[in-house]
């Protein structure tokens, strides 16, 4: 462990309690605090506790409130000017025909500004529009074009991403680990064949192989989690063989092996557990790379299939609203960067921690 | 040198014709094309005339050759959704958007990424750098469809600055431009960074600066030339980075290229397009790779007899 140089015993410290702020700062500046926090409350708390805190149901919206903005964002209201019909190709903002006047006027989102004396709408009259109405802090990120609530659909979809992160990476990363163990240990025609496999993976776009894989099954969570996983395996196949080999040399080896250890005794009881270090720090990298694979498939219509609020799904959804109603594309899109940018500071962290060496892969 | 080309060669042939079947398989595996090319009330004779027709009723391993031997005479085979075209003709009609979206992607990284590398080298550890890093990790940590997206909303819908979608002059390539190119900047200018870093500490730039050279022309001159070896080497990477890139960010800017079909292709179970593509990506994918090999074994010796 790095020694971090605490701050200077001074003010703080001669107030009551003042020992323990000088140690909260030296705690903060020693952890990645603030993306932990961020991880906690995006994705771990939310993903475990959807059911208890999400405020609305995700899957059923209100019709009489859809696409309704986020709570802070108000009326939006313009003044428009009574015509009888309106050009098509250069539809102005300051103009709305009679019959659309008419019908807002009996909705009640449009009230006169000028004329309209005899109570009825005239060509000429000036009108003051509710274009669309504000949001309200019942839903506070606003709803989609279903009326559904976009925080609580954000909160279930935390689900998915963890969920497919967690068991994609156990899943490719246990193939990889074992992989990588066996190529280094048996060597040979075993490793060789291991590594030109490892290098046709790699030597393939890894988006579009999940892609063609993905059309191949059923689109849905197992089929994400598999095919995810079968796109890691190789980085850990081959960052676990380099490290197995250079364990291989060591001493112990030779003696468990002398002692009548069997290949799988060694090399689960004696390479692994020093492999540990860098097998953590690699799942922790790989976390932002999934979340990233994951919601690009759903993004494109091959990764987890509606009604599944996953968070690329979403985005997809507020794609053809992005003039109309930013809000459903936009929080998701906030969503995925804040987790992955936090897990992947906090990888780097780690990686710093534990396992230096892995700074050039 | 030539053996070691012959190897990396080989290396790819090997990698190809593995992907050929594994693409190959998949694809057959994906559900019977007739179910999508044929109306639901078609009759079992009907059925059974279309998958003669297209040559499904053979075994997968007939199937396979006959589609290699084709191949070697430059027959992809003719598209289902498209109505019998060939898919090397869609290839073709498709092919110069995504090498123009590409190579204006490329053009922006380059643009961007070197002057800035070297700023933040220069400028090491102060609010330049700082900014610099931020602005690399967060770019390596959006997705490229949000990206995409944020860009478009931002300069496109509030902005009006550039279209929204679609192919055509110079304005609608900045957007999908920049979208396809930002991954690439983080990665080349984090590159250049610690390779003029590098640089910047031998002895001869300091014998340049003793000698009272002027700064820049020992950061321009001295360093940089020098530097840019590293990330030039690491520019074929992108190429490949660039290929998996364009099937997002085409989709989400509507930009008619490689990318947006093979997407249209596998949601429409078309296997002969999507195979056909995925070939060519393959192919160009490793293609840059080994010509990056080469480059670098032909800079730097020692990874030869590795």
């Amino acid at each position: 462990m790095t020694v971090v140089a605490l701050p200077k015993r001074g003010f703080i410290d001669s107030l009551p309690g003042g020992p323990a702020v000088t140690q909260g700062l030296a705690w903060a500046r020693r952890y990645p605090l603030l993306p932990g926090f961020v991880l906690l409350f995006v994705l771990v708390i939310p993903a475990i506790f959807a059911n208890q805190i999400a405020p609305h149901d995700h899957r059923i919206g209100d019709l009489d409130l859809v696409k309704r903005p986020p709570a802070w964002i108000g009326d939006k209201i313009v003044e428009q000017t009574v015509v009888q019909k309106q050009d098509r190709r250069v539809a102005r903002q300051g103009e709305i025909t009679l019959s659309s006047a008419t019908r807002r006027m009996k909705r009640g989102t449009a009230t006169f500004l000028e004329g309209g004396g005899d109570g009825t709408v005239d060509v000429g009259d000036k009108l003051r529009v509710v274009i669309r109405q504000g949001g309200t802090w019942t839903y506070p990120l606003g709803t989609d074009k279903q009326g559904r609530d976009i925080l609580s659909r954000l909160i279930h979809g935390s689900r998915v991403s963890l969920t497919v992160s967690v068991l994609a990476i156990a899943l490719g990363g246990g193939l990889g680990v074992i992989l990588g163990l066996l190529a280094a240990y048996k060597g040979g025609i075993t490793d060789t064949l291991i590594m030109r496999l490892v290098d046709i993976k790699l030597a393939f776009p890894s988006i579009l192989l999940a892609l063609v894989l993905v059309a191949a099954w059923k689109p849905g969570l197992l089929t994400v989690i598999i095919v995810i996983s079968v796109l890691l395996w190789a980085r850990y196949a081959r960052v676990v063989r380099g490290e197995a080999i250079s364990i291989m040399n060591r001493d112990f080896i030779d003696r468990a092996q002398v002692a009548g250890a069997s290949d799988w005794r060694i090399m689960a009881r004696h390479i692994f557990p020093n492999l540990m270090n860098t097998v953590v720090v690699l799942a922790t990298l790989e976390v932002g790379h999934v979340i990233i694979l994951e919601s690009t498939l759903s993004f494109l219509g091959a990764g987890i299939p509606r009604p599944t609020p996953a968070w690329g799904v979403m985005v997809a959804d507020g794609r053809e609203l992005i003039v109309a109603a930013w809000w459903i594309f936009f929080f998701p899109c906030v969503a995925i960067v804040l987790t992955v940018l936090s897990m992947n500071l906090m990888g780097d962290w780690l990686r710093d921690k534990l396992d230096p060496k892995l700074r050039n892969i | 040198m030539q053996r070691y080309i012959l190897r990396r060669s080989a290396q790819g042939l090997l990698a190809i014709i593995v992907i050929s079947m594994v693409v190959f398989a998949l694809a057959r595996v994906t559900g019977d094309p007739t179910q999508v090319l044929l109306p639901d009330e078609a009759s079992e004779e009907q059925i059974l005339q279309t998958q003669i027709e297209w040559g499904l009723d053979k075994p997968l391993h007939i199937q396979y050759f006959v589609y290699i031997k084709r191949l070697t005479r430059g027959d992809l085979g003719n598209s289902f959704k498209w109505a019998g075209v060939p898919a090397s003709e869609l290839i073709a009609e498709r092919l110069p958007a995504t090498v123009q979206l590409s190579a204006f992607a490329l053009l922006i990284s380059a643009a961007i990424a070197f002057p800035v590398g070297v700023l933040v080298a220069v400028k090491k550890d102060t609010g330049i750098d700082y900014a610099g890093k931020m602005v690399a990790i967060l770019g390596q940590s959006a997705p490229s469809f949000a990206l995409g997206l944020i860009l478009m909303w931002v300069f496109a819908v509030q902005l009006d600055w550039f279209p929204t979608s679609g192919r055509g002059g110079l304005s609608h390539m900045v957007l999908p431009g920049v979208a396809l190119g930002y991954y690439n900047v983080a990665a080349l200018m984090r590159l250049t960074r610690s390779s003029m870093l590098e640089v910047l500490d031998t002895e001869y730039v300091k014998l340049a600066r003793i000698k009272g050279v002027s700064e820049r022309r020992v950061i321009w001159k001295h360093c940089f030339r020098n530097a840019l070896i590293v990330p030039l080497t690491y520019f074929g990477l992108i190429g490949a980075v660039l290929i998996t890139g364009s099937v997002v960010t085409e989709t989400v800017f509507a930009w008619p290229g490689l990318g947006a079909l093979v997407i249209e292709a596998i949601l429409a179970r078309d296997f002969t397009v999507v195979q056909a593509v995925v070939l060519l990506f393959a192919f160009t994918f490793i293609l840059i790779n080994i010509l990056v090999d080469i480059l670098y074994a032909y800079i730097d010796p020692r990874i030869r007899y590795s």
